[in-house]
């Protein structure tokens, strides 16, 4: 067997690939430069860029070489836990009307819903789990417990985040058109509500994920047609009513045999939010902490496979804490490492993390960590801070 | 190109399992997004919507190097003819593989597998199975069966070979009256030949079974580009139907010396391994899986089956040497190379036979 495997991560569209097939990214140059590096990274030579991200491909290549049984059988344990503790969970809420009921059935399906949504889901939809060739357990079949069907997510996520990270105007995730949470967005008066919007939307984030994957703002500026926009609502629709039919219908129905069909319909609806303002705080620590680059465009032009590197190194934040946080945060505790290699499975990213740090250290690049109540501080200080407009915005104008 | 539907990825597996019940339909919606045999799992192994799976119930070494695994299909199966082939998936290393091996038992009965390990994949069957163990499967397939009607068989096999024709004995010998079966089995000792022991009581118990050893360490190997070794061997060979299982130059030198003596309707084989025109690889290309997001740089000798599934594309797969058609998956563009004759083709929305196919350059599968 001599086919070697192609990094994914690596990409630029280039539209002079004139197949008939769909888009297809090219491999970035391994020397060069941007045509401006970003502050944080402009101590770099060309040459320095250049050698780690050498350094970089070799962490990845050991992981890649030593993946085996023992991740394949990790992967499995967790599901086999999740799926316990859902069943558990939902077992729990038909006796709802019982008080110690509630509180044991919402906590373990808020915590089986967590992990569902994030050590599972975004890593099996990463394709962190496909060598496997587990047809159960592969980016191309899984669909996960959240409103937004699995496709979508995958193209706004995997084909442009993860690729434009943090490029503002290029990046969606950058606020996600609703927050303003960079300096290099204009300002314009409604981001007064910044505050407002970002605590409305933590208990309903799978919904602003939802609405944000129909790329609403696309199909205004004539990216996307119509009919994408009606198949993509058709099949939101479908994944809709499934959700709200097991959540919101079935399970408190079953409880209605005991008398708790509003109890179980509260503990349905209080897990679904636990799930999103928890989802909420680590998604939003990811990129958004003091000390996390944006970039803009010119930073990219040119942009090395290196450079890429850098970008995804310091437009990152990490979460440091207990293996327990680094479980239900789905390893986006370590989201530095995840944005480098995208494709490791995820229980991987922790022996990959001192490695990195230690490039960063010697290579002169801030390597954003922290506790999650420092980093939470740090993503609220800094969308405070930014509902107001810049110093001298009103001189200017 | 034969007409076949086109199926997505997976499809291959769906069309085998079972019917949702609707007691089953009704559970997914409190298992949805997921099947509620996803949960059933938890507390039955062979319990899945998307994957046909077995239990190994018992391993029987048979010879130094080879090893009979039994096992306990689940829902979805169904039973084999004397003869047939499935397809056996295993995990190693975390990463499932597969291969095809004839079912050795009788037909009809439960299902087991004779493995003789020549390369990792059957090493790990033959050495690491264990009972208990889960096995993926697809269902029995194959052409290689008993005639419809009773009459007198001559079956020349090799070394592992003897699979499938061993479930053919076992089928007719003991209980049809009128069995007339000659075995002209060839290996390279006596000692390492599969089902030895019981292939002699069966003869002995003179129910029209007739076993001839061939060893190929005294005696070279059975020449079958003249009809000497033949004649010898078996005197009333042109008045059989014939079954030959062996190494390619045995069936290819079958083959010619059948239909020159004008009996190539009386002849099945069946092959194990490919017949590749050496040399026909080519330079490769870069491959990109559409659907699956991925995409390698494949070289000459490496199939577009093999490619994808290095890179963790489940690709759809059956016999993986080009002669049950379960591996085609569209082109949507780019030109391949068939391994069996070195011909280059390709056309939009053609479908590829990617297990002896490599690519000429770069491709774009649909899967
Ligand atoms: C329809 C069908 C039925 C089969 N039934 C059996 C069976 O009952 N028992 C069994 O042990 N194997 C059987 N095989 C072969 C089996 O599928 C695998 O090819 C074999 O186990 C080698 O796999 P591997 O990965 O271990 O070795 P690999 O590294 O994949 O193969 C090693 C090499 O050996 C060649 N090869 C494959 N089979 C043979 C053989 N029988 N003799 C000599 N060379 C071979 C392959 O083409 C390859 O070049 C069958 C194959 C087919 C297509
Ligand atoms: S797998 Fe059987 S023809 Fe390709």
């Amino acid at each position: 067997m001599t086919a070697t495997a192609q990094r994914l991560d690596a990409t630029v569209p280039d539209a002079k690939t004139a197949t008939p097939a769909r888009r297809r990214r090219a491999i970035l140059p391994t020397e060069g430069h941007p045509s401006v590096r970003p502050p944080a990274a402009a101590h770099l030579s060309d040459e320095q860029v250049a050698t780690m991200a050498v350094e970089l491909d070799a962490i990845r290549d050991g992981i890649l070489a030593s993946r085996g049984s023992h991740d394949a059988a990790y992967i499995r344990r967790v599901i086999k836990t999740q799926r316990t503790l859902e069943l558990a969970g939902r077992a729990s809420l038909v006796f709802a009307s019982f008080p110690p009921a509630w509180i044991a059935g919402v906590g373990m399906l808020s915590v089986a819903k967590i992990i569902e949504n994030m050590e599972i889901g975004h890593n099996v939809l990463h394709g962190q789990w496909d060598w496997m060739r587990d047809p159960d357990i592969h980016s191309t079949t899984w669909e996960w417990d959240f409103v937004t069907p699995a496709a979508s997510w995958k193209h706004t996520h995997n084909d442009l985040h993860h690729v434009w990270t943090n490029v503002v105007g290029k990046d969606r995730d950058v606020g996600y058109n609703i927050l303003r949470i960079s300096e290099d967005q204009v300002w314009r008066p409604w981001n007064l509500g910044n505050p407002l919007y970002n605590a409305l939307l933590a208990p309903i984030f799978e919904w602003g994920i939802a609405v944000y994957d129909l790329e609403l703002d696309e199909v205004a500026a004539g990216n996307k047609t119509k009919t994408e926009l009606r198949r993509d609502l058709r099949a939101m629709g479908k994944k809709v009513a499934r959700q709200f039919g097991k959540d919101y219908l079935a399970t408190p129905l079953v409880a209605a045999l005991t008398g708790s069909f509003v109890p179980a319909l509260v503990g349905t609806l209080t897990a679904n939010a636990i799930r999103n303002v928890w989802a909420h705080a680590v998604i939003f620590c990811g990129h958004f902490p003091e000390g996390a680059d944006t970039f803009t465009e010119d930073m990219i032009d040119g942009e090395t496979r290196g450079d890429w590197y850098v970008r995804q190194m310091i437009g990152s934040a990490n979460i440091s804490g207990s293996k327990a946080i680094h479980f239900m945060t789905g390893n986006l505790s370590h989201q530095i490492e995840h944005h480098l290699f995208p494709d490791l499975p995820s229980n991987r990213y922790a022996e990959v993390a001192p490695q990195v740090r230690e490039i960063c250290s010697r290579y002169g690049l801030p390597y954003n960590t922290g506790p999650m109540w420092k980093q939470v501080g740090s993503t609220w200080g800094k969308i405070f801070r930014l509902a107001l407009p810049p110093k001298g915005h009103f001189a200017k104008a | 190109m034969p007409e076949v539907e086109i199926r997505r990825p997976f499809c291959c597996e769906y069309r085998y399992m079972a019917r949702f019940s609707p007691l089953t339909r009704m559970a997914q919606v409190f298992t949805t997004p997921h099947s509620p045999e996803d949960f059933l799992r938890l507390v039955n192994p062979l319990s899945s919507s998307r994957q046909l799976r077995g239990i190994v119930t018992e391993v029987i070494p048979e010879t130094e190097d080879s090893a009979t695994i039994r096992f306990h299909p689940g829902r979805g199966w169904h039973a084999h003819e004397a003869g047939q082939w499935a397809r056996i998936g295993v995990e190693i290393d975390g990463v499932r593989q597969w291969r095809s091996y004839s079912l050795t038992t009788a037909g009809g009965e439960d299902p087991a597998i004779t493995v003789t390990a020549i390369g990792a994949i059957s090493e790990a069957l033959v050495r690491n199975t264990k009972p208990g163990d889960v096995l993926f499967l697809a269902p029995p397939q194959g052409d290689f069966v008993l005639p419809e009607h009773p009459r007198p068989l001559l079956m020349i096999t090799a070394g592992s070979g003897l699979t499938p024709v061993m479930s053919m004995i076992r089928t007719l010998v003991r209980r049809r009256a009128d069995a007339d079966v000659q075995l002209l089995h060839s290996s390279r000792t006596l000692d390492g030949s599969l089902f030895r022991d019981e292939l002699q009581e069966l003869a002995d118990l003179d129910h029209g079974l007739t076993v001839k050893h061939w060893i190929t360490s005294e005696q070279g190997r059975i020449d079958l580009s003249g009809t000497k070794d033949l004649d010898a061997a078996v005197p009333d060979w042109r008045e059989r139907a014939t079954y030959v299982c062996g190494p390619t130059e045995m069936i290819n030198e079958a083959e010619a010396l059948w239909k020159a003596a004008a009996r190539e309707h009386q002849l099945v084989i069946e092959r194990f391994a490919p017949v590749i025109l050496p040399g026909a690889g080519g330079a490769g290309g870069h491959v990109t899986f559409e659907k699956s997001d991925k995409e390698v740089d494949a070289d000459g000798d490496t199939t577009l089956l093999e490619a994808g599934e290095d890179v963790g594309v489940v690709m759809p797969s059956g016999c993986r040497m080009g002669i049950c058609q379960s591996c085609l998956v569209p082109l949507v563009a780019g030109q391949v190379r068939d391994l069996r004759t070195g011909e280059v083709h390709g056309e939009e929305g053609q479908l590829v036979q990617t297990c002896v196919s490599t690519a000429a350059g770069p491709v774009h599968l649909d899967v």
